[in-house]
């Protein structure tokens, strides 16, 4: 079956007075996807967000749902619901009220609103607190309401504003794995915004990672956080550590050598064809380098000796900062062995050999 | 019996008042509750008795006052015409004030919410400055801008156009009271609005409301109190009001105030009785009126 196109974003422009907030965005977000749309504070997101539902309409471009542009339709003729990040429930009405707003408002007989009011809180486990008002609930719990309330409705997109963003860390990560579920058993498409990258990685099909109002890349989780397009992604997603660079040699397989800034040569991958003497940018995760006590066999890319700087002991993982030619290198090593053994742990002062393979490392050029 | 010795002898001695005090919760709860009994007693309770027993008096000849009870007052209020007109006029101007100022209010005081926050200062400044001017001079204004030789007229004289007959009449009336009552209307429900999170009227728009329906649904519910307060805070001075169908009903319309005022100071011999059971009827057919109407605008909290 040939996965249909839920919302089709076609050069989307949004200006307010001289402020560019989202700049020439297109997307494509398929039918039953959870998708993200990843960025800081400020990057555009929220607005692209808030065109799809219609609270703002693009300055230029255009919007498709389902293949019908719907460029200046007003939110109430929009098939199209929003959970808020505050969540925004009526405090005058109850929760099942609440619920049952969208539809009274569609003029649903008064049976089928009963019914799938009362489904829509099963849904979300809250049929003991249908009489209950907003603000007898707590925090997890509105957040459910305002979930309710909006598919009740069946919308073709559920739009989603940072809605985990009041609440507290434990909480927030059950509320994660509960709503990719919920969204697996609905089948509805959801375009979540968030500046929380750990939340993107773990629930979304797709994320759209953006900034300063562009797209900058849009690719499943591993693709974003394996193959970063360009320094900003690599940088938001994740920890890295860059070292910038000329091109030295173009080797096979799309291996680059490169002579850092301060000597160094060092190896790694790229996606894109680069040039030789092409300023560049080596991004290496702090989990995918090692340091090993002993003298790695010759040949092995990328390996220096180094001096250990800092290292902090975080439970699952040790941070270490070891000094590679004028900075510090972050890597992480996992406490797969339990003991107290002082000497199974780093120490600041220490010397080791650290190395990666050439393919984890990631040569950008932007 | 040793401990409790023990207990008495380490505190410091109470004198014989905090003994007795403490023994005696009444007399506790008597001391703590007197100052506001005082207050609330001399200075609500027993002039409102004052009026009472008056309402029931005969007023006698030169309008010295006769302790004889008589419901002959109550009799006058409700049988003849004068007075039983000046009611209704009053109510109704009370109702049609607070109507125009609800329709007019509510419009300006969402406008001043929605402003940009250094203009919401500026604009409720420029609601609240009439009241820094004395309130028969502003009324006196109205007088210039409405008579035949006004603002109004000259305008339209000008235009080449007939005169037109605005004052004195009740409509003058009615501006005036507008006038003077808005700001009344706007800040209870400017204090609301501000209070109103905005965000619950797009989540109404999501769920598909028109705007219509998303401030009758949920923006008026929920800045009721304000509305509810804006209106008793403008209906109940109107209704009593003298001033303004003084000066600008040209003394010639009769409302509650107007009677009220003539029976207790103008009239020869004054009148103090039957003015009482004026007020005291005036205060009843209100408080009746306030209560309905706040039940049946702000929903009680379950």
């Amino acid at each position: 079956m040939k996965q249909g196109i839920a919302v089709d974003l076609r050069n989307v422009v949004k200006r307010f007075a001289n402020v560019c907030a989202v700049d020439h965005v297109s997307m494509q977000i398929r039918d039953g996807e959870f998708f993200s749309v990843l960025g800081p504070s400020g990057c555009g997101k929220t607005t692209t967000l808030r065109m799809i539902a219609g609270f703002e309409f693009p300055t230029s471009g255009e919007i498709l749902l389902h293949g019908k542009s719907v460029g200046t339709t007003p939110p109430f003729r929009r098939n199209v619901n929003t959970v808020f990040q505050s969540y925004a429930l009526f405090p005058h009405m109850t929760v099942a009220e609440n619920v049952a707003f969208g539809l009274r408002m569609k003029k649903v007989p008064q049976a089928e609103i009963a019914r799938r009011v009362t489904e829509a809180l099963d849904m979300v486990r809250l049929s003991d607190f249908a009489a209950r008002r907003p603000r007898q609930l707590s925090g997890g719990q509105q957040q459910r309401v305002a979930l309710a309330r909006a598919l009740v409705n069946q919308p073709e997109v559920l739009l989603l504003d940072e809605p985990l963003g009041a609440l507290d860390l434990k909480l927030r990560k059950e509320m994660q794995l509960e709503l990719k579920s919920l969204q697996e058993r609905v089948g509805i498409t959801f375009i979540y915004v968030t500046h929380d990258q750990e939340e993107a990685l773990t629930m979304s099909d797709r994320i759209a990672v953006m900034s300063a109002g562009k797209v900058l890349q849009i690719g499943t989780p591993t693709e974003i956080y394996e193959r970063p397009v360009c320094r900003f992604v690599a940088d938001f997603i994740g920890e890295t550590n860059f070292i910038e660079g000329k091109v030295e040699a173009l080797e096979r397989g799309g291996i680059v050598s490169i002579l850092s800034d301060d000597g160094l040569t060092l190896r790694g991958q790229t996606i894109r064809p680069v040039e030789s003497g092409a300023h560049v940018t080596l991004s290496i995760r702090p989990e995918k380098a090692f340091l090993s006590v002993q003298e790695p066999p010759p040949g092995t890319p990328n390996c220096y000796q180094v001096r250990v700087e800092r290292v902090a002991y975080i439970g699952s993982d040790t941070r270490i900062d070891v000094r590679l030619g004028s900075r510090l290198f972050d890597l992480w090593e996992q406490n797969s062995r339990s003991t107290l053994d002082r000497d199974a742990y780093w120490q600041p002062g220490e010397t080791g050999y650290l190395w990666w393979p050439a393919e984890n490392a990631i040569i950008l050029t932007e | 019996m040793a401990a409790d010795t023990l207990a008495s002898d380490s505190q410091p001695r109470e004198g014989r008042i905090a003994a007795i005090l403490r023994r005696n919760e009444r007399l506790q709860l008597g001391l703590l509750l007197f100052p506001g009994l005082f207050w609330l007693v001399t200075f609500f309770a027993l002039p409102l008795v004052i009026v009472v027993f008056y309402s029931f008096a005969v007023n006698g000849p030169g309008g010295r006052i006769e302790w004889t009870f008589t419901l002959e007052n109550y009799r006058i209020l409700f049988t003849e015409s004068l007075y039983v007109n000046a009611y209704w006029r009053s109510i109704w101007a009370g109702i049609w004030t607070t109507l125009i100022c609800l329709l007019l209010g509510y419009p300006l005081a969402y406008y001043i919410v929605r402003s940009p926050p250094h203009w919401r200062t500026v604009l409720l400044f420029l609601v609240l400055i009439p009241f820094w001017t004395n309130f028969l001079v502003r009324t006196y204004a109205w007088m210039l801008i409405l008579s035949n030789n006004g603002i109004i007229n000259s305008a339209i004289q000008s235009l080449g156009l007939p005169r037109v007959a605005l004052y004195p009449s009740e409509g003058a009336v009615l501006v005036g009271l507008v006038y003077g009552s808005l700001p009344f209307m706007v800040l209870p429900i400017y204090a609301s609005l501000s209070r109103f999170d905005f965000t619950l009227m797009e989540a109404a728009a999501d769920l598909g409301a028109s705007q219509v329906r998303a401030f009758l649904k949920v923006m008026l519910p929920l800045t009721m109190p304000g509305v509810a307060a804006g209106s008793v805070l403008v209906f109940i001075p109107t209704v009593g009001q003298f001033v303004v169908s003084d000066l600008l009903g040209g003394a010639k319309v009769d409302y509650l105030g107007n009677l009220l005022q003539r029976l207790f100071t103008r009239s020869n011999p004054p009148n103090w009785p039957l003015g009482s059971a004026m007020a005291i009827v005036f205060m009843v057919v209100l408080t009746i009126a306030i209560v309905i109407y706040f039940r049946a605008t702000i929903e009680e909290d379950r």
